[in-house]
Formats: C-alpha cells, sequence, structure tokens
C-alpha cells in the first residue's frame, strides 16, 4: 500500500515541478495518439458511412471484419507494421521504423476500426425514413450525409473516445515499432513498462496516473461540447 | 460543385497529415544507429549514462532497442540492427562464424548469482559448484523459473543444465515465464522459487524481492559483455560507420573509466568490470 501512495506523491511531484523529461513524454503520448487519432476519424467516419449507407454484395462479410477489426490486437499490428517498415522489408526505404511516425501509423491501423465500427453503427441506427425526408426537401446527396453524421453526433463522439482510449492506453504496438527510445520515441505506457522492469515502482505507477489524468481531461473536454449544445 | 467539394475535403485531409509528418523531427539516416542490446544495459541505467556522451562527442544518433541478447543477434541476421551489445557467448560466436557479425570485441563482465527463498528448501547454499546446486534444485517439490526466452541469461541456464547432465524441459519443477529479468525474479519471488539472474539486474530490483543469494563466484557463472558490429558486406544498408564509431567507444579509455564506477554511489559495488583488450579465458581467474 505504501508503493501506492509513494507513486502518487511522485505523480504530483513529477507534475507540478514540470519535471522535463515527464512533460516531453506526456507531450509527445499526446502528440502521437492525437495524430493517430485524427486519421482514424478521417478514415473511420468516412468507409464506415458509406458503409452504413449503401447496399452491396458481400456487405455482411464487410460489416463483420469491421467488427472484428475493432478487437484487432495491437500487438498483432505492431509486428505486421515492424515487419514492413523493416530496412530490407518492402516500406523500407522510407526509413521510418523506430520514429514516432510509425507509432503514428500503427495508432491509425488499430483506431480505425474501432472509429469505424462505432460510426457504422450510430448511422445505422438512424431512423431510415430520415434519409428520405432529408432528400424530399431538396438536399443534395453530399448534404444529407452532412446531416446524417451531425444527428448521430453522441454516438459519433463516443467511437473518437473509444479509438483514443485504445491507442493513448496501447504499448504492445508503441514498444515494437518506436522502440522506447528516450526522449525520441517512449510514451507513456512504454516508460511504465520500462520503469517496472527496472523495479521504479514508484515512476511506474505515478506515470500511470499522469496517463489517467490526461486521459480523463481529454474525455471531459471531449464530451463537454455536445452536451452543452443538448442543454440549450 | 459537389465534386470539388469532396476533392477539397481529400486535400485539407492529407495537408493536415503531411503537416503533423512533418512536425515531427526525422533525423538523417545515416546519423542513426541501431544498437540491438540486452535489457541489463537498459535496465541498469549504464546506456543512460554513455549514450549522451557518445551523441554528443560523434553527432550519431542511438536507437536503442533493448530486448535480450537473443532477439538482438536475430536483428543482426537481416540486418535491421547495425550494431550489437550483447551477453551470450557461445550464441555470438556463432553469430560471427557464420558472417553476421564482424570486429566482435570484449567490452566488461559482471556474473550471474543463483536466487532462491530463504527456507531454501533444496539446501543449495554451501555448495561449491554451480552445477552441484542445479542438480539439487532439479528435484520435485522445488520450483526453478526460468526467462524461457532466448536471452543470454536463458543461454547461460542452459548451458550450466547441459553441463548438470539434466534436461530441465517438460518437468514439473521447471518453469518458463518468458519475461524479462525483473520480472522472472519477482514471479520466483512470489512462488519461492529459485532462478538464474545477472547481478546487476538483481542489485537494481532487490528491495522489492525475497530472494537470496545461494550460489555464487563459481566460475561458470561469469557473464561477459561483448560488442559486435553487424556485418556491412552482407547487408549494405547498415550503418556500417556508425557501427564501428559505437564499438570504437564502448572499448575507450573514457567509458572503460566510467564502467568501473557505475553504480558504486546506488548500490556500493559497481555493476560491471571494464575488460576491453583483455582476452576471454583471462576472466575470472
Amino acid at each position: 500500500m505504501d508503493l501506492i501512495l509513494e507513486g502518487i506523491l511522485k505523480a504530483f511531484h513529477l507534475l507540478f515541478t514540470f519535471d522535463p523529461e515527464v512533460m516531453q513524454i506526456t507531450l509527445l503520448s499526446l502528440q502521437v495518439s492525437g495524430t493517430a487519432t485524427l486519421i482514424s476519424l478521417v478514415i473511420g467516419i468516412s468507409v464506415g458511412t458509406i458503409v452504413a449507407l449503401t447496399e452491396f454484395q458481400g456487405r455482411r462479410f464487410v460489416v463483420s471484419l469491421i467488427n472484428t477489426g475493432m478487437g484487432l490486437p495491437p500487438v498483432v499490428v505492431g509486428l505486421f507494421v515492424t515487419i514492413f517498415l523493416w530496412r530490407n522489408g518492402p516500406l523500407g526505404f522510407l526509413g521510418v521504423l523506430y520514429t514516432p511516425t510509425a507509432m503514428i501509423l500503427a495508432q491509425a491501423i488499430i483506431a480505425s476500426p474501432i472509429v469505424m465500427g462505432i460510426s457504422l453503427a450510430a448511422i445505422q441506427a438512424l431512423p431510415k425514413n430520415l434519409r428520405l425526408q432529408i432528400l424530399a426537401l431538396g438536399a443534395t446527396r453530399l448534404q444529407m450525409v452532412w446531416i446524417l453524421i451531425k444527428e448521430a453526433k453522441l454516438p459519433l463522439l463516443a467511437g473518437v473516445m473509444a479509438g483514443f482510449g485504445g491507442v493513448i492506453s496501447e504499448v504492445g504496438a508503441s514498444i515494437m515499432v518506436g522502440g522506447n527510445i528516450k526522449g525520441y520515441s517512449r510514451v507513456l505506457t512504454t516508460a511504465t513498462v520500462m520503469e517496472t522492469s527496472r523495479g521504479n515502482f514508484d515512476i511506474a505507477i505515478a506515470l500511470g496516473i499522469i496517463l489517467l489524468l490526461m486521459a480523463y481531461f481529454i474525455t471531459l473536454v471531449l464530451t463537454q461540447i455536445p452536451q452543452r449544445e443538448r442543454r440549450r | 460543385m459537389k465534386k470539388s467539394k469532396t476533392i477539397h475535403m481529400v486535400l485539407a485531409g492529407l495537408a493536415i497529415i503531411l503537416g503533423v509528418m512533418a512536425w515531427i523531427p526525422v533525423q538523417a539516416q545515416q546519423k542513426n544507429i541501431i544498437l540491438a542490446t540486452t535489457t541489463s544495459t537498459q535496465d541498469s541505467g549504464l546506456l543512460d549514462v554513455l549514450l549522451p556522451i557518445f551523441e554528443k562527442k560523434t553527432g550519431y544518433f542511438v536507437k536503442t532497442i533493448a530486448v535480450g541478447s537473443g532477439q538482438s543477434m536475430a536483428m543482426g541476421q537481416k540486418g535491421e540492427a547495425d550494431v550489437l551489445l550483447v551477453h551470450s557467448p557461445t550464441a555470438e560466436k556463432k553469430f560471427v562464424a557464420e558472417g553476421y557479425g564482424v570486429n566482435r570485441r570484449l567490452v566488461m563482465h559482471n556474473d550471474y548469482i543463483v536466487l532462491g527463498p530463504a527456507e531454501d528448501p533444496a539446501r543449495v547454499k554451501g555448495t561449491k559448484a554451480t552445477t552441484e546446486a542445479f542438480k539439487k534444485i532439479a528435484s520435485p517439490g522445488t520450483l526453478f523459473l526460468s526467462r524461457g526466452d532466448n536471452s543470454g541469461t536463458h543461454s547461460k541456464e542452459r548451458d550450466v543444465w547441459k553441463a548438470s547432465g539434466i534436461n530441465p524441459e517438460g518437468q514439473k519443477w521447471y518453469q518458463q515465464t518468458g519475461l524479462g529479468m525483473g520480472q522472472t525474479m519477482n514471479v520466483a519471488s512470489e512462488k519461492k522459487g529459485y532462478t538464474l539472474a545477472d547481478r546487476g539486474t538483481y542489485l537494481a530490483l532487490k528491495k522489492n524481492l525475497q530472494l537470496n543469494i545461494l550460489m555464487e563466484g563459481d566460475a561458470i557463472l561469469l557473464n561477459i559483455y561483448h560488442v559486435i558490429e553487424v556485418n556491412p558486406a552482407k547487408w549494405p544498408k547498415v550503418n556500417a560507420a556508425g557501427a564501428k564509431a559505437f564499438a570504437d567507444f564502448m572499448v575507450s579509455k573514457e567509458v572503460q573509466e566510467i564502467v568501473k564506477t557505475f553504480g558504486v554511489d546506488k548500490f556500493g559495488s559497481p555493476l560491471f568490470f571494464p575488460d576491453a583488450g583483455k582476452r576471454e579465458e583471462d576472466l575470472g581467474k
């Protein structure tokens, strides 16, 4: 128990003294996972909406693939991204293995199906008549899609938070493709793993607390936006 | 109208992605060195001391991938690392003999220790030879935790079992964690089992463990670290100049002096003993 208390104290100490290394690690975590979430947002919402609104052969199969993708194991993604990015691998010429860019790539692959699956469910859950109504009022197809997305804002936001939560807490892929390099590709989760194996449990707990605090404030900000509109 | 809007959106998306990519600093390729190494050099904090000196001196940027000796050599075999800092002599000799590595040089050593619970049910304490200690552990009712991950420590452990004439695979008292040294010691501590560990990691984690040193000082328990450059003739993409600069740095007088005193302030004794220029056969005498 003492250890947890020590960890909490350490967390506040590191936070309020603005420990440069911890600040750098925290910022990089935000940068990498934030960018990955943005990319997954573009891919996830667009593909999710298209699949939700169109009928085509093999649609069921595509939907089942997306839903399976929501549970894509990060280590498996990490392994495949590593193999592709190896110097002598198919994408080796990019030279991005063991860089934050590689981490963004892996995390975007993890988050995209999550956002996609939830977008799909959210758009599908809207009443079918709504589409006809909007079109009947003279909207173009693109305008209709835009209105539908706005209509499904709350569940879509839940999708974004699920995607962000999935990648900010993810460690397997980040450590494989980023390498946990000090001052360069070390993020909160990989630093926690390393400090644990170094026996610095207090610092590990402190990093965990910082990660939780950060996730909390970000989701707080995200949930505030639509809730405020709702109250009006 | 519809079409141009879509195109604009796609372009904006691409611009965002490209902007973000440019935002993250990318080091020039030839200035990067990938160092594949055992976990103990990172977990002990030694590399945190040495790398900034090297980077400042040479301008290279070292990407340390701490994965264990077995995996380090696997990376070297594929040309995915430039230089290795490892401690698995038998496998290293094979690695160099097969032409994957060149210029294998001795850097430092410390030693392995046999750890176990204070009660010592197998009565290992007091035995003279490690092989004898392992023979005592190899009986029903005791428990031995193996790394099981092809690391340098795991490879040493297999050597000792072989020297003891015992095949532990599949035995009830033999469990493989597949984890790093720190985690394996934690498991041994919780389960009151025996394990083989490197002294550096044990000293660093001792305060959280209920494990005692039951056997030490035997010649077979020597833990020797070498630096190996990955053969550029086999893999042209390897940063040969950077690898040589790093290897030269590791055996330089400056580094050897730092190694000599590293850890004394924290643990009361050094974690590693510098050996550059010595012969492997002369160690431990």
